[in-house]
């Protein structure tokens, strides 16, 4: 078989007058997708198709290509193809025939061919291309049979200016190419929930950036390198992470000395948004995204989502807000993110976090005991937002 | 690390590295630091070259004796007593044999981190095939009672074997396995300034192991394996000089112990648990995670360890610490600093600084 993938993709096909703006940004995405894999690809479109040529088929690892192209957003599959430039119908029939023989160990199963010509001008109507074509299969491998209904393998036949011959067709991760959609600063923490949030909202074609707020030396600097190592995996579906990384022990230990400590979970957040808020707007990010959902913590509730929301202008999006935990550690197990997120060197900030925290927070009220770090607060913030070091992931 | 040591397997790197087993001159000559190197531990452990057998590590020469005894005297037995002091690579083993047929029995750790002789006579029976206890323990620097266990050992059960796990007292202390009928004897490199991966099992010439790895009959079978000759020669080196002032380094640790404790008086809550050894200072910190702590101290270049991980999600707790009964509350709380030759006065009442200035700042931060 040639060393071919053909590339589907649905939801940017409906995009109209910029649908060309979605292609070239879905050719980009797979083109930074293959670029760490040995061997060079070709990335080319031609109606309503992209195909991925790997040009030098000796280092190509079929398996990796299948592997990145899956982590590409916008691909709602992808096939391994085998091409022909000889259209003439005895090509098409000799070359399928070819093509289930090689691809089939066993050849007892049922079958339909199903013909689509791109290009119209071909002598020959799709029906009468699919006709002459399971003849010739039949002919040859006796041990199949046609079932037009229900068939158990469906051979495609796509006569374009070459013929393309495939059967097998592996489901992309959908979505929109990353790029397409803007770009958000990403709140993102070493647990669960944070990768996963990041993850979905890339998969609407968002670029993302991130911000990690580390403590030292209640977190240590393995913890931090767990989150790198977090956006590293995000970045495999996302594309590039520049990820922000703020030391927050100050702010933190001003609302410990000062503020209710049922409330401090709160007002942390809070100061949390405004920061992410600032990197944002720096970076032209136009929304923040968290892992948050309803109720699963006491900073998730209602109540406490409002507060939190309160500190940051930017729209805050929270993917997550209607998943339960157990469907949050499916995605994360599914993307990969799940065993790095559940490496033990959590944090030592469990001390900052109250017994019995406050569930209902009535935002006047912690508003009111922020006052109390009127003196200090904002240069406080100045000096987090001053420690920030960037880490590029995924580069 | 040692500097000469590691000038010297620089040597062994880039110009004499032949492989022992090699029959050309190269190989003879590689074959002759392995031979020296044996011959150097032979003078420090007074015993025969042919008894020394090099390995990878405490952790391979503590499994190879464990194991190794186990398999090659089941007939004997199947009993094997052990403490509950022990480091993982003695206490893995030993249970990888409960589950492959053998017995175990633990002897209890009293409050100084020490066992107690006569719970070791009564559990001594025709069944027990060895005997395996550390001489240091690694958290908390006690000091076990080495000769007085290997002739009681003797005394009543001739034929069983006695392994200790000598890996923090190597180098340090001075321990002569013919004179406390010791059998087995694990040491490491890395712990007296030699490189990493190197370690050495004494194997007395009375006593039959079964090997552990299996392969080209090196070390007279006992332990398959090129000869890491590198890692061999640095191991003896450092050991060597180790040896060469041990009671000028007991002297100079125990000094710069006494600094430290009594720089540290005036702290409040600070407990030492164990502790016969100058070089290893296990203390519980009241109301201080080890964890924070230890990042405090590293961000000023002081580097301790903690006595247990601290983790919101899976705690893991000093099984050590728990067998010589601290409390609950100071499990979480207990750092260990460890101190070798090298180190100085200065280096001491420095850190000792540290800890005064960042304690009672951390302390301020509890969980409320």
């Amino acid at each position: 078989m040639d060393h071919l993938f053909l590339v589907k993709y649905a939801e940017i096909g409906i995009k109209g007058k910029n649908r060309h703006l979605f292609e070239d940004a879905l050719m980009r995405q797979i083109r930074y997708a293959l670029k760490k894999l040995p061997g060079s690809y070709g990335v080319s479109k031609s109606s309503g198709r992209i195909f991925v040529n790997c040009e030098d088929a000796g280092s190509c690892d079929m398996d990796a290509v299948a592997d990145a192209l899956g982590r590409v957003f916008g691909i709602s599959a992808f096939c391994p193809v085998s091409c022909g430039t000889d259209r003439s119908l005895e090509a098409i029939c000799q070359s399928t025939v070819e093509y289930v023989r090689s691809n089939y160990p066993e050849h007892d199963f049922t079958f339909k061919v199903e013909t689509r010509r791109a290009d119209k001008s071909y002598p020959l109507t799709s029906m009468e291309v699919e006709a002459a074509v399971g003849e010739a299969i039949l002919n040859a491998l006796p041990g199949l049979r046609v079932d037009v209904h229900e068939p158990e393998e469906m051979i495609h036949v796509e006569i374009r200016e070459q013929i393309y011959i495939y059967s097998r067709i592996i489901k992309g991760p959908g979505g929109m190419p990353v790029g397409t959609g803007g770009k958000a600063m990403l709140l993102l923490s070493g647990g669960i929930d944070s990768p996963v949030a990041g993850y979905m909202i890339a998969k609407r074609g968002v670029i993302l950036d991130a911000v990690y707020f580390h403590a030292p030396p209640y977190t240590s600097d393995r913890a931090k390198q767990k989150v790198i190592d977090l956006a590293e995996q995000v970045a495999r579906y996302a594309g590039p992470i520049y990820l922000h990384i703020i030391n927050f022990t100050d702010i933190q230990l001003a609302i410990y000395e000062n503020c209710p400590h049922d409330e401090l979970t709160i007002i942390m957040r809070r100061y949390m948004m405004i920061i992410a808020e600032r990197l944002a707007r720096q970076s032209d990010c136009l929304g923040l995204v968290t892992g948050e959902s309803i109720g699963q913590v006491a900073s998730q509730t209602m109540k406490s989502l409002l507060a939190t929301d309160d500190a940051s202008t930017l729209p805050v999006y929270r993917p997550l807000i209607g998943f339960d935990k157990q469907e949050i550690i499916d995605k994360s197990l599914a993307i990969g993110t799940y065993e790095t997120s559940i490496l033990p060197f959590e944090d030592c900030c469990t001390i900052f976090v109250a017994k019995h925290p406050v569930t209902k927070p009535n935002l006047n009220i912690i508003k009111r005991s922020e006052m109390k770090l009127a003196g200090q607060i904002d240069r406080l913030l100045e000096e987090a937002i001053a420690s920030d070091e960037l880490v590029v992931a995924g580069k | 690390m040692d500097e000469e040591a590691a000038a010297l397997m620089q040597k062994l790197m880039l110009s004499d590295y032949g492989n022992p087993s090699s029959l050309h001159r190269k190989g003879f000559e590689a074959e002759g630091y392995v031979r020296d190197a044996a011959k150097t531990f032979a003078g420090i452990l007074w015993c025969d070259p042919s008894e020394i057998c090099f390995t990878s590590g405490g952790t391979e020469s503590n499994n190879a004796a464990i194991i190794g005894a186990a398999l090659a005297n089941k007939r004997r037995g199947n009993r094997i007593i052990t403490t509950q002091l022990e480091h993982a690579s003695v206490s893995s083993p030993v249970h990888f044999l409960t589950e492959q047929g053998f017995e175990a029995s633990y002897l209890d750790a009293d409050s100084r981190g020490s066992i107690d002789l006569s719970q070791l006579e009564r559990l001594l029976s025709d069944d027990v095939i060895l005997v395996s206890v550390m001489h240091v323990n690694n958290e908390i620097g006690s000091l076990l009672p080495i000769e007085e266990i290997g002739k009681l050992i003797r005394k009543k059960q001739s034929s069983c074997l006695f392994h200790v796990d000598d890996v923090q007292g190597f180098g340090k202390l001075s321990l002569i396995p013919k004179n406390a009928c010791i059998d087995l004897l694990s040491a490491s490199s890395h712990k007296l300034h030699g490189p990493k991966g190197a370690g050495l099992l004494y194997i007395s010439s009375r006593t039959k192991l079964s090997p552990i790895l299996f392969g080209g009959g090196q070390q007279k079978g006992r332990r398959s394996g090129t000869e890491n000759v590198p890692g061999i020669a640095g191991f003896a080196l450092a050991a060597g000089k180790m040896y060469g002032r041990l009671e000028e380094n007991y002297k100079h640790m125990e000094a710069l112990k006494d600094l430290l404790l009594s720089e540290l008086q005036d702290l409040e809550g600070i407990t030492r648990n164990g502790g016969d050894v100058p070089y290893i200072i296990s203390l519980s910190v009241k109301g201080v995670r080890s964890e924070v702590l230890l990042h405090a101290l590293e961000d000023r270049g002081v580097y301790v360890s903690a006595g247990s991980a601290c983790s919101s999600n899976k705690p893991s707790v000093s099984a050590v610490l728990k067998a010589i009964s601290v409390p609950e509350e100071a499990l979480s709380s207990t750092i260990r600093i460890s101190l070798c030759p090298g180190n100085t006065e200065e280096e001491i009442r420095y850190a000792a600084g540290c800890m005064r200035e960042i304690i009672p700042r951390l302390r301020k931060f509890v969980r409320k």
